[in-house]
């Protein structure tokens, strides 16, 4: 089972929360937004995954769960 | 500095090739005005009855299998299978898409101009097929009238068990896009939306959504009366049927044309009058498409996979000449930087991005920086990262620029420029305050 | 028990909840400040930007055991009758009905964007942020209480933490206004729709 860390481009506003609570699998572009590294969130990274997808201001982020 | 219309709807002049079945979708020889309804019942009959029953709608549904058809609004996606994910749901509803946003292609204005109960036939059998009750044609507004009397002239034959609505599209370049249109019609808005969900499970109104460009629903009526065997008979094996292709730049008569998958560019290029000039490049496909040399593209034949050597592909059926005495890099800078003015604004990286790269491709052009880093590493930012696939067109778009154009890159590092030509190759619409 | 140890314990009943009451408003009021900083996207070099949202999430949790402190007591208090039922029932006490009615009414809007909040996620943003607004209007409803329900405005340092925490929480607003009217949205972005962002099903939270 796979998790992948997915942003909605729309409503995210690159405010750039996500980044600091997980800037493992997260950095930001020049612009701000985020850009998420791709491949499946480790296990010892959920906690963090889980409190940067409850940070975001515009619920932009999520968890995709993949079998 | 340059100023340029929108291209003219032009009037397809057709010399039908000695023994072939084209054209299809157009009217054959020069008829001013639009096919009436009489004139279409004498030139195709009349579309298939109504589609009942179920078995003679998965018939038909194995018919569009078995003719191989793909969309032609420029994803190519195989129609049977986007029918047959439609049909499976419950209440659908059916999108003609002749929104058309790209300013450089003209084929489904003039389709819709010349024949637009062709297009509504396959509307019409397509909501059929999929069980819908109602089908929302979208058209530019330069051929709004015309379809006004055209669903006026079926209203009162009775002919349609469907609701046929009219809705004048957006006059934005994402406007044509799949989801957009949606958004266009519920909310007036022209903007593209997330996927998932996708629109076959939940579009227009929450309901699936069957969203078809008009050029494939008149494949789609053609296919319903004369079969696949008979669609196949021109294009290739993989690629069967006839598309529409928008020809332009420096050819003699600018036109849309129809042909057969699989022609030599080149003899597209020749059912345009010719080359006007010589040519330096060719953009296959649209502002989304590609740039590809002159001399090696026009003994490809217009197909994706003619054309895939190049990294090009047909897109949604458009040749743009480029003359030799013409700067492509300065084109290419006019085209990105509408393109960025056109995205739809919801996506940071695509209109900060798209911004900065518009700006960056327009100092490579005007010779104010030689290195090509910046840009580079913008276009890896830019790229698949908005809610839709306007910033990875312009991406591909600009390497294919870079690849075409690098001796004239290099030249213009050095303070020089091969063209001479004062005026503008490719339309660009006004740009438009914000 | 004596007449004497009842008195004592209604006052001292009396005064934990006009101190939970006080230490509520400044909670309250720090919340509210730092809602529109984590909204302005403000943060002071060298802290992250996440502190504003985090701190913000935690006082308004933490608020809630004060609040369920301040109201224990006086309903507890037996020098007043106010029935459980005002908890939740704005003007249904019989003891200075207005006031504590407004109390109520802070703690229904309060609650509301406090529960929201709690399940944001599977609400969704739209519904989230309009539930949310409310806060603004729970603040000054709490405000007013806090000065027509006790009886401390003459002591000088109540006053002061009082008219304080309105100084801050106007700031705030203000603050918040001039944002929403210097940073409209980008030019040339059409109203997004906002159907489309709540996650799709199947998403793990």
């Amino acid at each position: 089972m796979t998790r992948r860390l997915r942003v909605d481009p729309i409503a995210c506003e690159g405010r750039g929360l996500c980044a600091e609570i997980l800037p493992e699998l997260i950095t930001l572009d020049d612009w701000g937004y985020p850009v998420i590294r791709a491949g499946s969130v480790p296990d010892s990274l959920m906690t963090d995954a889980r409190e940067a997808v409850k940070v975001c201001p515009k619920l932009a982020l999520w968890l995709e769960e993949r079998r | 500095m340059h100023s340029h219309d929108r291209i003219t709807v032009p009037a397809p002049v057709h010399t039908a090739p000695p023994g072939g079945q084209l054209p299809r979708l157009l009217p054959g020889g020069f008829a001013p005005g639009p096919a009436s309804l009489a004139e279409h019942v004498r030139r195709y009959g009349h579309a298939p009855a109504p589609l009942r029953d179920w078995p003679r709608r998965n018939a038909l549904l194995d018919e569009v299998e078995r003719s191989g058809l793909t969309g032609r609004g420029g994803a190519a996606f195989p129609t049977a299978l986007k029918l047959a994910a439609v049909a499976a749901q419950a209440a659908p509803v059916v999108v003609a898409n002749g929104t058309e946003g790209e300013p450089a292609s003209a084929k489904d204005k003039v389709l819709l101009a010349r024949s637009p109960h062709l297009v509504l036939d396959g509307a019409v059998l397509a909501a059929t097929m999929v069980g819908a009750r109602e089908v929302v044609v979208v058209v530019h507004h330069s051929v709004r009238e015309i379809l006004d009397q055209a669903v006026a002239e079926r209203r009162r034959a009775g002919l349609d068990r469907v609701r046929i609505r009219l809705v004048t599209g957006a006059d934005r370049f994402v406007g044509g896009e799949a989801s957009a249109v949606v958004h266009w019609i519920e909310r007036g808005v022209p903007a593209p939306t997330l996927t998932p969900p996708r629109l076959s499970e939940r579009g227009l109104g929450r309901k699936p959504t069957l969203v078809q460009n008009v050029e494939t629903l008149a494949h789609l009526a053609l296919i319903a009366r004369y079969g696949a065997s008979w669609f196949r008979a021109l294009g290739t094996a993989l690629e069967p049927g006839t598309m529409l292709v928008t020809i332009l730049g420096a050819v003699n008569e600018p036109c849309v044309r129809e042909i057969a998958i699989g022609t030599p560019a080149g003899e597209v290029l020749s059912l345009a009058g010719g080359a006007s000039a010589p040519l330096q490049a060719l953009l296959l496909g649209g502002y989304f498409g590609r740039w590809a040399g002159a001399s090696e593209a026009v003994r490809l034949p217009f197909s994706t996979a003619g054309l895939s050597s190049l990294g090009a592909g047909p897109g949604a059926g458009l040749i743009a000449a480029l003359p030799a005495d013409a700067c492509g890099l300065a084109e290419t800078a006019r085209v990105v930087r509408y393109l960025a003015d056109e995205s739809a604004g919801q996506c940071g990286p695509c209109l900060f991005g798209l911004d900065a790269v518009a700006g960056e491709v327009q100092r490579l052009a005007d010779g104010r920086t030689s290195s090509l880093a910046t840009l580079r590493c913008w276009l890896g930012q830019v790229d698949g990262r908005g809610a839709c696939h306007h910033p990875d067109g312009t991406v591909r778009m600009i390497r294919s620029a870079l690849s075409v154009f690098a001796p004239e890159l290099e030249r213009h590092a050095r303070g020089w420029c091969c063209a001479t030509r004062k005026g503008a190759v490719l339309p660009v619409p006004p740009r438009r305050p914000r | 028990m004596s007449a004497a140890a009842a008195v004592a314990g209604s006052q001292g009943l009396w005064l934990v909840s006009r101190a939970s009451g006080l230490s509520l408003l400044v909670l309250f009021s720090a919340v509210v400040v730092l809602g529109v900083a984590a909204r302005l996207g403000s943060a002071p070099r060298r802290w992250p930007r996440f502190v504003f949202p985090e701190v913000h999430r935690t006082l308004a949790l933490f608020s809630v055991a004060f609040l369920a402190l301040h109201v224990v007591t006086a309903i507890l208090d037996p020098f007043v009758t106010i029935g459980w039922a005002a908890t939740v029932l704005p003007f249904a006490s019989g003891y200075r009905t207005l006031a504590l009615g407004l109390g109520t009414l802070a703690v229904d809007l309060g609650g509301a964007v406090l529960l929201t909040s709690l399940i944001r996620a599977r609400l969704g943003y739209r519904a989230w942020r309009a539930v949310h607004w409310l806060a603004y209007l729970a603040w000054p409803v709490a405000f007013v209480h806090s000065l027509t329900a006790g009886n401390d405005l003459g002591v000088w340092w109540v006053a002061l933490i009082e008219w304080g925490c309105a100084a801050a929480v106007a700031t705030a607003v203000l603050a918040r206004i001039l944002a929403g009217v210097r940073h409209p949205a980008p030019a040339g972005q059409p109203s997004a729709s906002y159907d489309r962002i709540t996650p799709p099903r199947g998403a793990l939270r």
